[in-house]
């Protein structure tokens, strides 16, 4: 058989079988070059940014008008003005949170990804596993905050817990869903082109499951800075959750609102970081959002 | 690395006897009983649920019949069959994460050969096929005829002896269906191979087929077996509107309503 089998792609190859190729339509351009993409991302970012700077501005004049004191409700400028005045208290604050974001973050996402394919792999495993995934989402992981932090002490580890938790199930979740998304006649014709069960996680399976598991590190991202802020209120002495703490009985009202903005823009950071590897390790995913904008 | 072991006189024929093959209270296959020889090609014709798939997975080594002999070379279990028979599914499912060539190329990556190699291999029957150009196409960029061909490709590199062809041209339009049967027929005479073809086309399954199989509807059993298909020559409208090929799919017909 072998022997017969490796003679034919040694043929000389003859003149090309039958009508050469039908026509075929240009394949449209991958992607939009530099500047119509940069035009592209301004079309779709102008009308959030319209909505925000109104928002902005409503919140600034009514401050203004019925004079709210600072340390009830402080201005946009005021916030603006006290991030750089707060800087030194908020710049190391926040790579502490940081730290725990992303730490926490990737711990989630390999066991995440991790308990996924096991579960997939192994039915049995799944059923017994996956009601009690779902059972334990019931908990409240924010209530065990405080208990971690008995167990692991006023250090970085019970953060890490708290955002690894509260970060897992999504990705579980969607990491199995996108596992076995794959057409199961696809699977069938893969068992017959000699392709082993690992040769079908490898090569079908989790390349099928990449859009589906990057939407759970997307929900999972916007999660993590909760889990960072819920860890350090329950007992820290450093991050940006301990900055808002400490700034409550002072009524630095500005401060804490300073933390927030920081906090937001370390959620943004990490899920623009997740779109991006989506965008480098799926380049074939279908992205209905980006193509549903364009009015061509 | 899988199969490949055995001197067999004809090792490549396929035998089929009394296969029955049941799903829960439904007798999808009753009986059925087949032969075909080393490198011929055999056509399965009948009404829509008649069991052709079912079929097509039996002997394949997917599915083991519930009672009866199927052989395939020497194989008779189903993982033994698995081994020697490639299955081309009726859409194209290429992955879309893979280039044609790569595509057509990832039975030999499946056994072990590396990228680079399997790509080498795969090459001068991915020109000699009609596909030069397309090397690294996505399947996105391709049209369904092309992705089709692509998916023959595939098959015909897993190298095996037995190829199954499960509706391979039933998604597409009559004109590329039409143009794509003559490039198949045309191909599986440069590479030949024993050809079980699925389809509800009778005039596929006898422009391509020597041996034509009619199955009755559900359960599935062999109602007439015409030959004389296949060796047809001149162009396919040259073939299609000939008397000899009008007789026989009026045979055909005339079984597949009885």
């Amino acid at each position: 058989m072998r022997d017969t089998a490796r003679a034919i792609p040694q043929q000389p190859p003859g003149p090309a079988v039958g009508p050469a190729v039908e026509p075929v339509p240009e394949p449209a351009p991958r992607r939009a070059g530099g500047p119509a993409r940069a035009r592209a991302l301004l079309r779709r970012c102008w009308p959030p940014a319209l909505i925000m700077l109104a928002g902005l501005g409503l919140w600034e004049l009514i401050v203004a008008l019925a004079h709210v004191p600072g340390y009830l409700l402080p201005a946009p400028s005021a916030i603006a003005a006290d991030l750089a005045t707060d800087w030194p208290v908020l710049e190391p604050a926040s790579l502490v949170t940081l730290q725990e974001v992303l730490l926490g973050f990737v711990i989630a996402a390999a066991a995440g990804v991790g308990l996924a394919t096991a579960l997939h792999l192994s039915p049995v495993a799944r059923r017994a596993v996956y009601p009690l995934l779902i059972g334990s989402q019931t908990v409240p992981i924010i209530v065990l905050a405080p208990i971690l932090v008995i167990l692991l002490g006023y250090g970085m580890a019970p953060k890490l817990v708290i955002v690894a938790l509260i970060c897992f199930f999504p990705i579980v979740v969607n990491g199995i869903d996108g596992l076995r998304s794959v057409d199961a006649e696809l699977i069938r014709m893969m068992r017959t082109l000699d392709a082993s069960r690992w040769a079908i996680l490898r090569r079908v399976e989790f390349p099928a499951a990449l859009p589906s598991i990057f939407s759970g590190l997307r929900i999972a991202a916007t999660f993590a800075a909760i889990g960072a802020v819920f860890g350090e209120w329950s007992g820290s002495n450093q991050g940006l959750g301990y900055v808002m703490l400490a700034a409550t009985p002072n009524l630095l009202t500005a401060r804490i609102f300073a933390a927030i903005v920081l906090l937001t823009a370390i959620a943004l950071l990490l899920f623009g970081a997740v779109s991006l590897l989506e965008r480098i390790f799926v380049p074939w995913a279908p992205r209905g959002e980006r193509e549903r904008s364009d009015p061509r | 690395m899988t199969g490949g072991t055995g001197a067999r006189a004809d090792a490549d024929a396929i035998e089929l006897a009394g296969v029955t093959k049941g799903f829960g209270g439904l007798t999808a296959l009753a009986g059925i009983g087949l032969s075909l020889s080393h490198r011929s090609r055999t056509g399965i014709v009948g009404p829509s649920g008649c069991g052709k798939t079912t079929l097509l997975q039996v002997v394949a080594g997917l599915l083991e019949a519930d009672a009866g002999l199927v052989r395939v070379g020497d194989a008779t279990t189903a993982r033994q069959r698995l081994a020697r028979c490639a299955l081309m599914p009726q859409r194209d499912l290429l992955l879309p994460w893979r280039t044609a060539l790569d595509n057509a190329a990832i039975a030999l990556q499946n056994r072990g050969v590396s990228r680079a190699a399997a790509r080498q291999r795969t090459r001068p029957l991915f020109e000699q096929l009609g596909l030069a150009g397309f090397e690294r196409s996505r399947p996105e960029q391709l049209s369904g005829g092309m992705r089709q061909r692509v998916s023959f490709l595939r098959t015909l590199m897993a190298e095996k002896d037995v190829l199954l062809l499960d509706e391979p041209f039933g998604a597409l339009d009559s004109i590329t269906r039409g143009q794509l049967q003559e490039w198949l027929r045309q191909a599986m005479d440069a590479v030949p191979r024993t050809v079980l073809l699925v389809t509800h086309d009778v005039d596929e399954a006898l422009l391509l087929c020597q041996q034509v199989v009619v199955l009755s509807a559900r359960p599935g059993r062999v109602v007439r077996v015409l030959t004389g298909g296949g060796g047809f020559r001149g162009s396919r409208r040259e073939i299609v509107t000939s008397p000899e090929f009008a007789s026989l799919k009026e045979q055909a017909l005339a079984a597949i309503g009885s």
